[in-house]
């Protein structure tokens, strides 16, 4: 429990009925919150729930319209974020602020007041990094330091102001599960030394494992407290949804039928410069089964969802097969008529249209599917379609005629999911299934692919939640720096094994000669 | 405090609202500018915008003036609903009224009704040439339409200069920069005896109701807003974007050289250096404030002919120099730009909390 904040009775941080309204949206209601020294705090919510603008509130970055903030028992109010470090508050966004172009040092030293000695600096950040067990170079570019290293980063660049309350937006989004251990153990020593520490997540494993206390979300609002170590995942995920949790029923694997995607030694180098390039990458999906592929995000996940969906097309077009056509040099629109589905990462702008209706939305990509005559539009069909999508997967809408920029993430990603699926596809290659949909839902999405295998469709996945892929794969693989281990059966291999692969380490005498087709 | 900020939704209310907006911020202007120039501006505003359709002959000029802009406007709107920008009909148009007038001239004292026919095609077809020289350049190349369309109208303003100078000149002319006035089968039939106004305007008519079939019914339409409202969407769902570049340079091309045509065929009866009003250029403004719809178009080409017929009624009554119809265009697209940015953002009240 909270041992380490037992020596002193005075508050570290304390909210008081802090209440944030934007536009369309109250972000947070009420909410009321205290942090002692040395404790780490966890706060819990699903996407949407109004953690992150509570933290970006704490740090100065917005500001509450009502309530009232005690720092270390003085009422306060948080100017900005430069006033937040000088009072002692550090946070490491989710998403790195960074300059990629810059090195260690110099990205360190812009976050500092005044103007540092480089290498005095440099001497700072070996020492710090020595001491918590954080090891970077400094004198490194930033875009050639994996995710892990760039978050390394920020938490040093936090760490050298002496923080006594640091923030951490879903730190282990984007690590590999080793680096989550790692990350924890400096997260515990820091906690130790007397800094208080609000942890922001909605990964319930985690959470219970790391945090002293937990103050749960939910639409913006406090919905209850608990001690986590006394609480199970599944009793604080009924917090965090308000709900109990379904888990999704998986028959015995499919029987195998036909190859529908195969990718024969797949190269192709990226235009971005700080992307990641493909290398040799060989896939085999058939019909009936679902291949699931993990990773940390940036290891060329994007680039293979590209190659996949004939967005960028290869120079050799044997080396995708697509339902047993080569299609390296189709675009898209041929792919989904050989019947390939495809569900991009980005919802707005790439899966749908934003200003257009959720008919439109379905006409996207189902146009092939009846749903014209002469090059006309069939709307009454159409909309039939979207309609039922909505029903099918529950999407929360004003109907299929609302715009898809009214939905919230999470709807609009079961609406494209749903379109997707009711299109029966031969193929279907999805990319973060579940992303932003609450617990519930992304239980049924699964349930829904799973199903879809039984009718034969064969499932890329890519994700980067390994027990979503652990619950619905057949066979996983990993991709890491644009290389794709061989695909184990799940029986066969382990979330630790996996774990480890996500840091390109397959090629230990274990994983060789494993067949990628077993 | 006032500020500016950003809604959460874009307003569908306000995007219809804001070219009205935008014409009557134009009206307060020209008042404003009226008075400063020492002029009444009751008597101004009626000058300009009452006595040029006080009459049926006077409406019948507004019609003939609107023909061209809502040919060329229903042929941009097609492109820039996929963000296709084809600033160049000008010189479009003047490209199909040269090949019209080619035609024209080649049957000089010929009879039937196949001049005219193969002048509409000639006209159509010059346009889209002129047209597919930045399509064909942005495709290959990724150049850039706007640029490139924009140049080519001095291109093609040359063209026509050397033209009239030159090869087309009339023999018989006392060597004005002039064509010969084409024969009687060379000329667009007139619609309304006693008036200028001709079978062109059944063209635009027909022309904004296939652009409406084609933009809200047709699936090559949905294609061409889906790329322009979120281009990635577009590629993800597997539009051809090189299509749609095609598409939306040909159609604003084609339908501008048909303007052309029907300059040269109708209210001028020739060729000349001065073969445009400016109507490449004004069919945008035309299309912007109609918010790329077929029927706004009709009715802001009508706008649009007022300012043409009151500019000409102000340098005649007013003594205002010819530039006053620009001045009154100038105002209405920056007015409709300013209030534009209302459809997407709103003035809040906002007290600084303490």
């Amino acid at each position: 429990m909270t041992s380490a904040a037992n020596g002193d009775q005075t508050l570290r941080l304390e909210l008081n009925g802090i209440t944030k309204i934007y536009p369309s949206v109250i972000a947070n209601e009420d909410v009321s919150l205290s942090v002692k020294r040395g404790e780490i705090h966890a706060v819990l919510g699903e996407n949407g729930a109004g953690k992150s603008t509570l933290m970006k509130m704490i740090y100065g970055v917005t500001h509450p319209d009502a309530g009232q903030m005690k720092w270390e028992g003085e009422p306060v109010h948080v100017e900005n974020p430069a006033h937040a470090r000088s009072l002692g508050i550090g946070m490491v966004f989710q998403h790195f602020s960074l300059f990629e172009t810059l090195n260690v040092v110099e990205n360190v030293a812009l976050a500092l007041p005044g103007n540092p000695d480089l290498n005095e600096l440099a001497s700072q950040i070996t020492e710090v990094s020595n001491r918590y067990g954080l090891p970077v170079d400094p004198g490194r570019l930033v875009h050639a330091l994996s995710v892990g290293e760039r978050q390394r980063v920020e938490i040093i660049r936090c760490l050298l102001q002496n923080p006594k309350l640091l923030i951490m937006d879903e730190p282990t989004s984007v690590l590999t599960p080793q680096a989550v251990r790692k990350l924890f153990d400096t997260l515990r020593q820091l906690a130790e030394e007397g800094c208080s520490i609000l942890y922001i997540s909605h990964k319930l494993d985690e959470i219970q494992e790391l945090c002293h206390v937990a103050t749960v979300l939910r639409d913006g609002k406090v919905t209850g407290h608990c001690i986590p170590a006394e609480e199970t995942p599944k009793s604080m995920a009924s917090l965090m949804i308000g709900k109990e949790l379904p888990v999704p029923e998986r028959g015995e694997p499919a029987e195998l039928g036909e190859i529908r995607l195969q990718l024969n030694s797949l190269s192709k180098s990226s235009d971005d410069p700080f992307g990641t390039d493909l290398k040799a990458i060989d896939i085999e999906v058939r019909s009936g089964e679902i291949l699931g592929i993990a990773g940390v995000s940036g290891n060329g996940q994007q680039e293979l969802l590209y190659a996949l969906s004939g967005e960028e097309l290869v120079d050799n077009a044997d080396a995708i097969h697509v339902c047993g056509k080569a299609s390296g040099r189709d675009m898209p629109g041929q792919r989904r008529l050989l019947g390939m589905g495809f569900v991009p990462e980005e919802r707005l702008g790439r899966g749908a249209v934003p200003r257009m209706s959720l008919t439109e939305n379905a006409l996207l990509t189902a146009y092939h599917a009846d749903m014209l005559r002469l090059g006309m539009i069939q709307f009454e069909r159409i909309s039939a379609f979207a309609r039922k999508c909505i029903e099918d997967f529950n999407v929360k809408c004003g109907g299929e005629d609302h715009a898809a920029n009214s939905l919230s993430g999470g709807n609009l990603q079961k609406f494209i999911m749903g379109r997707e699926i009711l299109l029966a596809p031969k193929l279907l290659v999805v990319a973060q299934p579940t992303w932003g949909v609450d617990v519930g839902a992304a239980a049924f999405i699964r349930q829904r692919l799973i199903d879809l295998r039984d009718q034969g469709t064969a499932i890329l996945v890519i994700s980067e939640e390994l027990e979503e892929l652990f619950e619905i794969s057949d066979r996983i693989a990993v991709i890491a720096d644009g290389r794709l281990s061989p695909a184990k059966m799940l029986a066969d291999t382990s979330i630790d094994e996996i774990g480890v692969w996500m840091s390109g380490m397959w090629e230990t005498p274990a994983a060789a000669g494993v067949d990628a087709n077993a | 405090m006032l500020r500016l900020e950003r809604r959460p939704e874009a307003s569908q209310m306000m995007s219809y609202l804001s070219p009205l907006i935008a014409i009557v911020l134009m009206l307060i202007g020209g008042l404003l500018l009226f008075t400063a120039l020492g002029k009444d501006p009751i008597e101004g505003f009626k000058v300009f915008f009452i006595y040029p359709i006080s009459d049926s002959y006077g409406v019948s000029e507004l019609f003939l003036k609107a023909t061209p802009l809502m040919l060329i406007a229903i042929g941009l709107a097609v492109g820039f609903r996929a963000n296709v920008w084809n600033i160049g009909a000008e010189g479009q148009l003047i490209a199909g009224a040269i090949a019209a007038s080619a035609v024209a001239l080649y049957f000089y004292e010929d009879e039937g009704a196949h001049i005219l026919i193969l002048m509409v095609i000639a006209g159509a077809i010059g346009g889209m040439l002129w047209a597919s020289i930045p399509a064909f350049l942005k495709t290959r190349f990724n150049t850039n339409e706007i640029l490139v369309s924009l140049m080519l109208v001095y291109v093609a303003q040359l063209l026509v200069s050397w033209l009239v100078h030159g090869p087309m000149m009339d023999p018989d002319g006392f060597n004005f920069p002039q064509s010969r006035l084409f024969d009687e089968p060379a000329l667009l039939p007139i619609l309304v005896e006693g008036t200028r106004l001709n079978l062109a305007f059944s063209f635009a008519v027909s022309a904004l109701l296939v652009g409406y079939i084609f933009m809200y019914r047709s699936f090559a339409g949905f294609q061409m807003q889906v790329a322009g409202f979120a281009k990635d969407a577009a590629r993800y769902a597997g539009f051809s974007a090189k299509r749609m570049i095609w598409i939306g340079l040909l159609s604003g091309g084609g339908m501008a050289g048909l303007a052309g045509m029907s300059e040269v065929a109708g209210p001028m009866g020739q060729i000349t250096e001065h073969v445009s009003n400016n109507y490449g250029f004004a069919a945008i403004i035309v299309a912007f404030v109609a918010r790329l719809n077929p029927i706004g178009i009709f009715f802001a080409s009508l706008l649009m002919a007022l300012l043409y017929l009151g500019g000409e009624q102000a340098q005649q009554y007013l003594a205002l120099p010819s530039s006053i119809s620009n001045v009154f265009q100038g105002m209405l697209l920056m007015f409709l730009l300013g209030s534009d940015v209302f459809i997407n953002y709103r003035v809040r009240w906002k007290e600084a909390i303490a």
